[in-house]
Formats: C-alpha cells, sequence, structure tokens
C-alpha cells in the first residue's frame, strides 16, 4: 500500500525548503524501493514548524518539523516505521496550538491538496453554493447580511450591505472583483487561502455573482506572489473543467467565469478604487467617492469588491447558516479572525479565533513572545498604516471597535511583533517614507505630506527646534488625516502618532509627554 | 542561454496582439512583453497605444506608474530584499546593509559588472518567517548572515 505524505505547497513552507524537501523524500522512497504518494498541501499555519510534513496514518496525519534536507532519511525512516523521531509533534489535529483554533475560512486549509476539485468537494465542498442555488439570491444576500459579515480587507464595511447595492442596481453587465493585492507588512492570509485552498475563494466569488447577478469575476494578485497565481490559476482551470466556473455551474442557470490579473508592485492598488482602475489598464489612481464601486465599479459597472477572506468565508456562512457564524465573536465584530503573527515571534503563523482575543493573549501566550528571546516593546497591527501600541495595550480585545477606540485598527488582522531593540522614531519615519514611495500622488496631503513629514520627524530626532516641530508634524498628520482622499495618507498618521505618543523617548533629548492612557 | 528574447518588433507585435481582446489590456500586455523581453523596450508603448486606441501617454502614464515595470534590462540576477516592518523587526536592516556593503551597491542599483540589481520589495508575505528575500523570482525565508552570504555568492556566480 502506498503511504501518503503531506509537503506544503505554501509559499512560506517553500522559502524554507519545502520543495528540495519533496525531491530528496521522492528520491528516497524510490531508493528504498517503497511507493508513497506526495500531497502539496497547504500550510497548517504553523510557520515556525514549516516545512512540517504530515503523514496519513490510520490513528491521523503525524506532523514532523521543522524539517530540514539532513532530516529527511531519519523523517521517511519513522513515517514509514514506527513514527518516532525528535521532530515529531503526534497527530496534526492534537497539536494545541492548532485545536485551540476556530478555524472556519481557514477549515480546509493544509489539509486538502488545494488542486483537487474532488478533494474539496469531499471536505464539505459547494455545500454553500448548493444552499445559495437552492434558496435564491434575495435570500443569499439576505443571509450574508444577517451572519455580520464584514470586509477583512481592514475596512470592515458589512459584505451583505455592498451586495444587497449591487444586487438591486440593474445594469447589463455586473463584475465581482476580489482584491488579492495583499500588500501589508505582516500579512499572508489570502496568499495561504489562494496556495491552500483556492476553491474555497472561486465558491465564495461563485456565491457572490450569483446573488447580485454578476457573471464575471476578477481576482487581481499581486506580483509578489507569484505561487498564489499559479495555484489560484490552477485551480481555476480545474474548476472549469468540472463544471464549477463557465455556463450552469452544478447544473444550475447560472453562468460564471474568473479571470486571474496580476498586479505590478503598486501598494495602493491594494485600495479598492485604484485597484479598479488598475484592472482597467491604467495608473492606480485613487477614484473619488461617490459614486460607490457597488453603483459604478468596473468598467462602469456595478461591481461588488470584496477582500479574499470576505469571499471565502462566505461558504461556510451559506452552508451552516448566519445564526451559526454570528454565534462567534464579540460586540460589532462577527464570527472569526484569521489571525497573522509575524516578525519578530517565536511562534509565529496563522490563529484563526473568534473576535475577542486580547492582544496580549494573541502576543505572548500564542505567539510565544520574540523570536529573539528579548522583551517584546511594541506591536503594530493592522499593516503600515497600523498603530504601533505599546505593552500597556495588551488587554486591547480583538475587535473593529475596541481597537479604534485607542486610535489604532485591526485592518487585514496582521500583528507584527518587535523587540526592544527597535527605534520607534525610524519605524515613524519609514511609516511616512513609505507613504511617500507608495502615494498614488492624487491627492496633495498623502503626496507632498508624506515627504514634509520625513523631513520634519529628521528635524525632530535631531534636536532642531523640537517644539515648533512637533507641532508641525501633528499638524501635518492631522491634515493628512482628515484631507486624503484614501487609507494610504489618510492613515499614514496612525503609526506616526502612535510611535510618538506611546515612545516619546525615542525621539530625542526632551520628549514630549505622553497623553494620559486609557 | 539567455532567459530573455532580444528585442524583436514582430514578437513584440504578436504578443500585444494575443491580448489585444481582452478587458483592460494594458497591463497584461505589459507584462508579457516584460517577462518576455526582460524590461519594456521603448517601441512597445506606441504600439499598445494604437493597438487599443488610446493616447501615447496614457498607455506611457500606466507603465511609468508601477514599479515592476523596468525601462531598462537588469542585471543578469535580480536579488529582491523585503524591507517592510515584519522583516525589519527580525533583523532586515543589518542584512540588508551587509548585503549592501558585499555588493557594493546601494539597494535599487546594478552591480557595475551588470551581474546583480539588488532591490527593495515591500513583502513578500512570508511575514511568519522573516527576514526573507527573493533571487530571480526562487523565494528565501529565514535569512541570517550565513543565508545572506551564500545567496549573493550565488547571485555572484
Amino acid at each position: 500500500m502506498s503511504t501518503k505524505i503531506y509537503i506544503p505547497g505554501d509559499a512560506a513552507a517553500v522559502a524554507c525548503g519545502a520543495d528540495e524537501i519533496a525531491q530528496a523524500i521522492a528520491a528516497s522512497a524510490k531508493k528504498r524501493g517503497k511507493e508513497i504518494q506526495i500531497v502539496r498541501n497547504g500550510s497548517r499555519g504553523l510557520h515556525w514548524l514549516e516545512p512540517m510534513l504530515e503523514v496519513a496514518t490510520p490513528k491521523g496525519r503525524v506532523a514532523y518539523g521543522p524539517v530540514t534536507l539532513s532530516d529527511v532519511e531519519s523523517v521517511l525512516d519513522a513515517m514509514l516505521g514506527d513514527g518516532k523521531h525528535k521532530l515529531s509533534h503526534g497527530i496534526a489535529d492534537e497539536i494545541p496550538w492548532l485545536k485551540n483554533q476556530t478555524r472556519l475560512t481557514f477549515a480546509r486549509c493544509g489539509i486538502v491538496d488545494p488542486r483537487s476539485l474532488d478533494d474539496y468537494k469531499a471536505n464539505h465542498g459547494y455545500k454553500g453554493l448548493a444552499k445559495a442555488i437552492a434558496i435564491g439570491p434575495e435570500k443569499t444576500v439576505e443571509e450574508v447580511t444577517n451572519s455580520g459579515l464584514r470586509g477583512r480587507g481592514g475596512a470592515g464595511f458589512p459584505t451583505g450591505i455592498k451586495w444587497k447595492t449591487v444586487a438591486s442596481t440593474s445594469a447589463d453587465q455586473k463584475y465581482i472583483v476580489c482584491n488579492a493585492d495583499e500588500g501589508d507588512s505582516g500579512t499572508f492570509a489570502d496568499r495561504m487561502i489562494m496556495e491552500g485552498d483556492p476553491f474555497v475563494l472561486i465558491e465564495g466569488m461563485t456565491i457572490a455573482g450569483m446573488a447580485v447577478g454578476a457573471t464575471k469575476g476578477y481576482v487581481y494578485i499581486r506580483s509578489e506572489y507569484p505561487h498564489a497565481i499559479a495555484t489560484f490559476t490552477d485551480a481555476c482551470e480545474a474548476g472549469r473543467k468540472g463544471g464549477v466556473l463557465g455556463k450552469n455551474i452544478l447544473g444550475s442557470n447560472y453562468d460564471f467565469d474568473i479571470e486571474v490579473r496580476t498586479g505590478a508592485g503598486a501598494y495602493v492598488c491594494g485600495e479598492e478604487t485604484s485597484l479598479l482602475e488598475s484592472l482597467e489598464g491604467r495608473r492606480g489612481q485613487v477614484r473619488a467617492k461617490p459614486p460607490l464601486p457597488a453603483i459604478k465599479g468596473l468598467f462602469g459597472k456595478p461591481t461588488v469588491i470584496n477582500n479574499v477572506l470576505s469571499l471565502a468565508t462566505v461558504p461556510i456562512v451559506m452552508e451552516k447558516g448566519a445564526e451559526f457564524y454570528k454565534g462567534f465573536g464579540m460586540g460589532r465584530s462577527r464570527g472569526t479572525m484569521p489571525i497573522q503573527l509575524a516578525g519578530n515571534i517565536k511562534r509565529g503563523g496563522l490563529y484563526e479565533v473568534a473576535f475577542g482575543i486580547t492582544l496580549g493573549e494573541l502576543v505572548d501566550e500564542i505567539g510565544g513572545g520574540t523570536a529573539s528571546g528579548r522583551p517584546v516593546r511594541a506591536v503594530q497591527v493592522g499593516g503600515p498604516l497600523g498603530a504601533y501600541f505599546p505593552r500597556a495595550f495588551f488587554d486591547t480585545p480583538f475587535d473593529y471597535e475596541a481597537f479604534a477606540a485607542r486610535d489604532g485598527l485591526i485592518g487585514h488582522a496582521g500583528v507584527v511583533v518587535f523587540d526592544d531593540t527597535v527605534d520607534m522614531a525610524k519605524q515613524a519615519r519609514f511609516a511616512m517614507e513609505f507613504c511617500a514611495i507608495e502615494s498614488c500622488g492624487k491627492c496633495t496631503p498623502c503626496r507632498i505630506g508624506s515627504t514634509r513629514g520625513v523631513e520634519t520627524i529628521d528635524r525632530i530626532v535631531a534636536n532642531n527646534d523640537r517644539a515648533k516641530n512637533l507641532e508641525v508634524l501633528e499638524d501635518l498628520c492631522n491634515t493628512m488625516k482628515f484631507g486624503s482622499l484614501c487609507a494610504l495618507g489618510g492613515f499614514t498618521p496612525y503609526p506616526v502618532m502612535s510611535a510618538l505618543t506611546h515612545f516619546p523617548e525615542d525621539f530625542g533629548a526632551t520628549p514630549k509627554l505622553p497623553q494620559a492612557a486609557e | 542561454m539567455d532567459k530573455f528574447e532580444p528585442w524583436s518588433e514582430p514578437l513584440a507585435r504578436e504578443i500585444i496582439a494575443r491580448h489585444a481582446a481582452r478587458e483592460g489590456a494594458v497591463l497584461p500586455m505589459l507584462h508579457d512583453v516584460q517577462n518576455t523581453f526582460g524590461y519594456v523596450p521603448e517601441p512597445v508603448i506606441p504600439m499598445i497605444a494604437e493597438v487599443l486606441n488610446i493616447s501615447r501617454a496614457e498607455v506611457h502614464g500606466t507603465f511609468t506608474f508601477y514599479h515592476d515595470f523596468r525601462h531598462e534590462p537588469a542585471g543578469k540576477h535580480v536579488l529582491k530584499f523585503c524591507r517592510a516592518e515584519a522583516c525589519q523587526a527580525a533583523g532586515g536592516d543589518h542584512l540588508c546593509a551587509r548585503a549592501e556593503q558585499k555588493l557594493g551597491v546601494k539597494i535599487g542599483e546594478t552591480t557595475a559588472d551588470d551581474r546583480v540589481t539588488f532591490e527593495p520589495i515591500y513583502c513578500l508575505g512570508l511575514c511568519s518567517v522573516a527576514p526573507s528575500a527573493m533571487l530571480d523570482g526562487k523565494i528565501y525565508g529565514r535569512l541570517d548572515e550565513k543565508r545572506v552570504d551564500s545567496l549573493i555568492s550565488e547571485a555572484r556566480r
């Protein structure tokens, strides 16, 4: 009987040598005359254990990691023998880090073969779409609205409301656009879904298309993600062959197809209107709203534009129902969030859990503190536009409103940990510098403000007319916050002001008094 | 064998024609041209404009907006270092400075012998196995001094 061995094809595993290990395992098995079947699955999200190999046993899948090339022979011995090995973690599903999660969006990621439609269907795949087809478009929109699902890209806008606007706008052509331009540092959940469970995104987009009357979908994937582009493109091809993309989806009267488009290295294209401009073949410059994309979006047609995670969560909402999904979470943040632990962290990876877990639990308990072993000094949540929080804020629950109340944001739920060697003035300067590099140039506060911001921070750190320049910086941040067209200029003040407020000692000789913490 | 084709006008026209019927075809055309020739040669801009019946200025505007598109060929090898926050938190600044010193160029430049183009990239999505880099499209995580040195000697080869 052939032994089934899982070796992730996820980019995080590949970056740590998974491809070479897969080759070595195959070669070694051949030399031993043992028949094995290698599945290139996605990642389970325990990235400090990547490459994490698994072998199917009668008791379940047994995990080994982190495996290096020099471990290949002994790991294969264990896999084909008694299972004893210093890198063994036992049954993968029983690893506490994994077991304690609530995996809804990521239920299949790391488990299935991402390129196999049959595997997807055998693991609850297409149950959500089947239900959506059975209850019809109106009830589907209602179900998504009732689930309380909010946009996972960062803005947190209710997904169902967006869909309703598109559904009720009549047009000869409507579009579903998936925003897979995951540019925030510290985030990789979209990438993991596209590499580990692409059919869940295809199914989610198809449900959206059916619900609002759109027959065409675009997925805009950033060029920095070649593995995601490859896996997702293969999955679309398999979907077309398997009758889940194209005409008469699942034998219904609905048609839907998806085209993959590649970005070209512009961070601002993660902003929805800029992304639409880019898809249309132009400079990725932000559009003023209104009109909303839901009314006049791609090529002037009504368009649903949602993040990968929002769309990938729709199938489970449809399968299990709004009430089930809504049962998780706190306040107005319903359901679960795939949180990404990154940077200087001991146990980094993807942790999906209901809203409400505190930042401290995430960083200290789940993440295990820093990889360097030094004390955690600052945590940036929500990418380059997110605030830096000090340890004093570790009691903040993961919730859109709770973060906003402390002048922070959840964004796409990336958590980047810094130890005590970090220079917060440098981080603040980088935020302004990054905004200057990536600004689309359309509005003045962002285009000019960011460059002036870099200069002003330099003057403050050099103790050059400090008091006056601190005022200038604050004023500049206010202008950017309230005068910018989109979140790039509008949110860059978050990392800058939070660094200045919580870590004034890094900004030179006479620190500004910190504002009273809550 | 070279990875890229030498400039050829008929080939460029063929590539552009391949995408002409697509909605919003400019980016797919530019990507395909660059993947073929290694950069976007100047004569391509008016060719795209003509096929899509838009102005040269519009195509030029799109071309120059995006970091990915090259105006001239890169060095023989392209080494991209992630310079975003997660990699900074994991010691990326130090490794970048080390690479700059070993290569004898600043990030964003190409070595004098045209062997290595050293570029920043803002996030490879490998933030949990930071610091990370990409050499000729292949990705590397958990970089340390030793791994950076071996990447550089590989790029120099």
